[in-house]
């Protein structure tokens, strides 16, 4: 028997990227709702974390987080659902949640209850096999199809998965689900459409909440909000005393982080928006009318995303003070490069000046083309496929910085100064390889669920 | 004509990663006649975007007036995904600023 309304809270934009607020989060657990969901995951951070295998956030913030709904959605005996675990949804990552799950259940005594977790990397053997056969795995957003060469580049690949294995875990009696990479929004998504809420305001439901706070005014990220669905609408309510939804901080968020306002593809089909309807309910509630899903005609298509070796990374830093070395800046970084290629003719390299101060932030997007500034900040990077090298490249191209040489300087001691006289390893420079799709016979095949019973 | 500035007219201005290779501009207005005086001035198109930034037309991945947010909203492609080697903002969330100082004609 299908529920009228779903009522799930979603504490955070991505759990464990900064804390959950616990005011707002204990605030919206006090009204008791129906499911506990939160997204753990970006492609925003950049490809290193994914191809090194690592997070970008805290683990004590990831396990603040996860331990907060953990609580409380045991305590009321409803589920709890994670998507992207541990930022990139790999299958360390997903190990490390389900560990922390394990962990707290132990640390609280908590009852036995049943978790659910999923996979989401992608063997490259699967694609090699698959284009083998001729099938195209078809690139977004202006990408090219890929080629061997690029999956041969890339290190490490997630497939996003959509309401699917979500589904299917709540199917088998998952309590708590921990799920690999996921698209944001199916996390919200899963549950409603479980519970039979048709799918127009099933995925719109996810878009709303699926950044938290975000879809809320005054700005204030990590408080909680909760959303309410039926088969008509959706209601979302701040829970935070200082924040409200309102037609326009909704219709604001559901453009957030995306090339076009009105439509959004997932696994499965796309969201269309362009007919919402968004008004003030109550006080601190928007409601929104209208949504629509359009189911995919055809076969499903699953996003992947895939980050790429490209070299071990060391970094320097050098700041300067004098005008005429300033106004001749270029010159200087010139010559620096210059004494990197005296030294590695030979070797494959990189090197990266960004001249903060000067347009270290835009690059060539920067409108402002005459330096003001009275001291510039230059961070050097070097990679290469070596430590030896990599290092090299980055102590020469910026010790060479204070060693430049410009006919009328006036400061012949040394034109840089160094907060420190060193360069430092960073992790490895990666690269997105894979922005793409793959088309799948069974949305399930790239997710494997296992389920185990905890406390027992 | 006397002029206001785009960052006197909005609520928010604020661009972010649109995916890998994307970055995305929300120009969000509280009031309709602000937003409608902007979007008729011509002051804020394609063609003034592309000029600001010193990129080509090509470059421009979309460029769409959202009526239920008040809001204009373009994309830009990146040259290089984001974080990649050399580049400056892996989040594309400080690429705004120069949009501030956008000239919109107004009545006196």
């Amino acid at each position: 028997m299908a529920k009228d309304s779903i009522r799930i809270i979603s504490p955070n934009g991505h759990l464990g990227f900064a804390p959950t607020k616990e005011e707002s989060f204990y605030l919206g657990a006090a009204t008791k709702p129906d499911y506990y969901c939160c997204d753990s995951g970006s492609d925003d951070i950049g490809p290193v974390p994914l191809g090194a295998d690592k997070c970008a956030s805290h683990p004590a913030h990831q396990y603040h987080d996860l331990e907060l709904m953990l609580l409380k959605a045991r305590e009321q005996g409803v589920p709890m659902i994670i998507g992207s675990a541990g930022d990139t949804g790999t299958n360390s990552r997903v190990d490390m949640y389900v560990g922390f799950i394990k962990d707290m259940a132990k640390k609280h005594n908590l009852p036995p209850f049943k978790l659910a977790y999923f996979y989401s990397e992608v063997d490259k053997e699967y694609l090699r096999n698959k284009m083998n056969n001729g099938e195209k795995i078809e690139g977004l957003d202006g990408r090219c199809d890929l080629t061997i060469e690029e999956l041969d580049k890339t290190e490490r690949i997630v497939a996003v998965a959509g309401v699917h294995p979500f589904i299917k875990a709540l199917e088998m009696g998952a309590d708590v689900i921990i799920g690999g990479r996921t698209s944001d929004a199916c996390v919200f998504a899963a549950p409603a459409i479980y519970e039979g809420i048709p799918e127009n305001m099933a995925y719109y439901t996810g878009k709303v909440l699926e950044c938290a706070s975000f879809c809320c005014e005054p700005y204030g990220a990590k408080e909680s909000v909760i959303g309410t669905v039926t088969k008509d609408d959706v209601k979302v309510t701040a829970m935070a005393p200082f924040q409200r939804c309102t037609p326009a901080s909704v219709a604001g968020h559901a453009m957030y982080e995306r090339t076009n306002p009105y439509y959004e593809y997932v696994a499965g089909g796309m969201m269309d928006m362009s007919n919402c309807v968004y008004e003030q309910y109550d006080e601190k509630t928007c409601r929104i009318t209208g949504a629509e899903f359009v189911p995919i005609d055809g076969k499903v298509k699953v996003k992947l995303e895939g980050s790429g070796f490209v070299g071990y990374r060391y970094m320097g830093m050098a700041g300067i003070r004098d005008p005429y070395t300033i106004k001749n800046i270029d010159k200087v970084l010139e010559w620096a490069k210059s004494q990197v290629k005296e030294r590695r003719p030979d070797d494959w390299y990189e090197i990266s000046y960004r001249v903060f101060g000067k347009n270290g932030v835009m690059g060539d997007l920067e409108p402002i083309k005459e330096t003001k500034s009275h001291e510039l900040l230059v961070v050097v990077e070097g990679v290469a496929k070596t430590k030896e090298v990599a290092e090299e490249v980055a102590l020469v191209g910026t010790r060479q910085i204070f060693y430049a040489r410009l006919p009328e300087v006036k400061g012949t001691a040394g034109t840089a100064a160094f907060v420190m006289d060193e360069v430092v390893e960073m992790s490895p420079a990666y690269t997105w390889t894979m922005d793409h799709t793959v088309e799948v016979d069974d949305p399930l095949e790239l997710f494997p669920i296992t389920i185990i019973e905890i406390g027992e | 004509m006397a002029t206001k500035k785009l960052v006197d007219l909005a609520k928010t201005i604020r661009s972010k990663n649109a995916g890998t290779d994307r970055i995305t501009f929300d120009i969000i207005f509280r009031e309709k006649e602000n937003y409608e005086l902007v979007k008729k001035s011509g002051a804020l198109t394609k063609e003034t975007v592309c000029r600001l930034y010193g990129i080509p037309e090509s470059r421009i991945a979309d460029f769409v007036e959202f009526d239920p947010a008040l809001a204009i909203k373009f994309t830009i492609n990146r040259l290089k995904p984001s974080g990649s080697f050399g580049e400056g903002d892996v989040f594309g969330c400080q690429q705004y600023p120069p949009l501030y100082d956008i000239e919109i004609p107004v009545e006196d």
